[in-house]
């Protein structure tokens, strides 16, 4: 073997080593996993957004909420009974608002690494190259644009806020009497509490209740809820997840007893 | 108890080499590391590899087994199968001098372009008054060990050999985040962040935190942190805003 210097071209070099990855676990099972639930949650997704079943009993539908449109949303689905996009109105009322709670995980710091890996595969796995050439990350458009994330986050805890409303209103029966309760009730209540630790747990939450700060002791009530807020924050996959599963299920729940598919007597 | 355990082990100078099979026994309660002594010791005695403390807190002995970043000194050979063959790689990121070793000056290069803490002038040495909550954030970056396994497997530079130029790693963006979170720290480090360090080029994949012996959540508690930091003077209008209308920092 012949001696390098530290000047030697071929010191300045990594190891040639021409495969892409070395490792020999089953690394590609995570993003195929990732991406399949994904991508059945769009679909899903996208079948509701026209879906105009949006209100069986006291229920209404999550991917729907708050329903805005008069000509598509029965009186009991509205929001305070208040319908501001008027009868010329026409299209599924989920067009007018799922662009914010879309957008909120579109641009959430999980659901980047969640896609980056598994759609983009940049990269696929740790220690896996990537397929592409060039890279630049978060640094121009369009991906700049995730920086906006803390405005969807306020518009989503306002949603999240509907959506326990929503929870509460489940708890009447057809005539508005309180004291109702059935099936999905429950499914709404642990929709909306999973929807909430989820949208709490975010980054930007925990940046603006007290991450900015460098004084966490002058500023002990902050400093109490940034602790909260760090728990929830840590288990923020878990919550995306069982936040995506449980809106699918009170969705479709709600749907299909809307269309009488489901119809027993405890529902 | 002892077995004969199968190894593929990267020999080379510079970026040169190839992978060379032995096979050498092991035993029980053995690391890795101690493995590729025995091999020094019995087969192949210019095999380099550097290590110092075997005991996961010195920060030499990263490597790559089986194709994933890894203290040699912590990985146990117990986590195979006998059966297995266990390929180990000098880290991919960073230049070859040896075998196992890599220079990696590119982190002591990045460390330097870091501006060091900078106390506001008043303020003098033995004044420092800070309570427990106040510097708890930082104390978890104060684990690292210099290991630069999250330099190594941090795809911008793995992957994309021009970035380094541009981009600091997770090691130091979290050394910006740690001094950008102190007290007693009056450095503007929100725009070099992402102007000069290359945070903007983190696609907050964690595959830092993934590697890390330490554990230290580099993600979500230095980089995430510090890109919301960045927004706030950067990207943010109402944070502008607010900044000129109450003319405060923090
Ligand atoms: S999270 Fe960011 S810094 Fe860490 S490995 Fe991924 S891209 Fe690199
Ligand atoms: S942060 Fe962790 S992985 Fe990175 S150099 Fe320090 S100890 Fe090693
Ligand atoms: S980081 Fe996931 S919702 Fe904000
Ligand atoms: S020899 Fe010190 S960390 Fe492995």
């Amino acid at each position: 073997m012949t001696q390098t210097t530290a000047e030697s071209a071929t010191r300045k070099q990594r190891a040639q080593i021409r495969v892409r990855t070395l490792r020999t676990d089953r690394w590609w099972l995570a993003p195929a996993l990732t991406f399949a639930g994904l991508f059945l949650f769009l679909i899903y997704g996208f079948w509701a957004m026209f879906d105009l079943s949006v209100l069986a009993g006291p229920y209404i539908a999550p991917f729907s909420s708050p329903c805005l449109a008069a000509a598509t949303c029965p009186e009991g689905a509205r929001l305070f009974g208040f319908a501001p996009f008027g009868d010329w109105y026409t299209l599924p009322p989920g067009l007018l608002i799922l662009a914010f709670p879309g957008g909120f995980r579109l641009t959430c710091y999980y659901y980047r690494k969640s896609y980056y890996r598994s759609w983009w595969l940049s990269p696929p796995a740790c220690a896996v190259a990537e397929p592409h050439r060039k890279y630049t990350g978060e640094t121009r458009l369009p991906l700049i644009l995730q920086n906006s994330h803390r405005y969807f986050f306020y518009v989503a805890v306002v949603i999240g806020l509907i959506l326990t409303y929503d929870a509460v209103l489940s708890f009447r029966d057809e005539n508005g009497n309180w004291g109702h309760i059935g099936l999905g009730s429950i499914i709404l209540v642990v929709n909306a509490i999973l929807v909430l630790c989820y949208t709490f747990g975010c980054h930007s939450c925990r940046h603006i209740t007290a991450g900015r700060l460098n004084h966490f002791s002058k500023h002990p009530l902050r400093y109490k809820m940034w602790t909260l807020i760090s728990k929830l924050n840590a288990r923020h996959q878990q919550f995306a997840w069982a936040s995506m599963a449980s809106i699918v299920i009170a969705d479709l729940y709600v749907r299909l007893m809307a269309k009488g598919v489901i119809n027993f007597p405890f529902a | 108890m002892g077995y004969k355990a199968k190894f593929r082990i990267w020999r080379g100078e510079g970026g040169e080499g190839r992978l060379e099979d032995f096979t050498v026994e092991v035993n029980e309660g053995e690391v890795v590391l101690d493995v590729i002594h025995r091999l020094q010791a019995t087969q192949a005695p210019d095999l380099a590899v550097r290590w110092n403390c075997k005991a996961g807190k010195c920060g030499s002995c990263s490597m790559e087994i089986n194709g994933k970043p890894r203290l040699g000194c912590m990985t146990r050979m117990s986590t195979f199968e006998e059966s297995e063959t266990i390929t180990v790689t000098p880290m991919r990121t960073f230049p070859v001098i040896k075998d196992l070793v890599c220079d990696v000056s590119f982190n002591y290069q990045k460390a330097r372009e870091i501006p060091s803490f900078t106390p506001p002038a008043d303020v003098k040495p033995g004044e420092y008054r800070m309570q427990q909550v106040d510097v708890e954030r930082s104390q978890e970056f104060r684990k690292c060990i210099e290991c630069f396994m999250c330099q190594n497997v941090c795809h911008v530079i793995r992957d994309h050999e021009e970035n380094k130029a541009n981009f600091a790693g997770p090691r130091y963006l979290m050394r910006i985040a740690e001094l950008d979170m102190h007290p007693y720290d009056v450095a503007d480090r929100k725009e070099s962040a992402q102007d000069e360090h290359g945070l903007g080029y983190c696609n907050i994949t964690k595959c830092c935190t993934e590697v890390c012996p330490e554990h230290i959540k580099i993600t979500d508690n230095a980089l995430i942190p510090m890109k919301e930091r960045v927004v706030d003077r950067k990207y943010d209008p109402l944070v502008w805003l607010g900044s000129k209308i109450f003319k405060r920092q923090r």
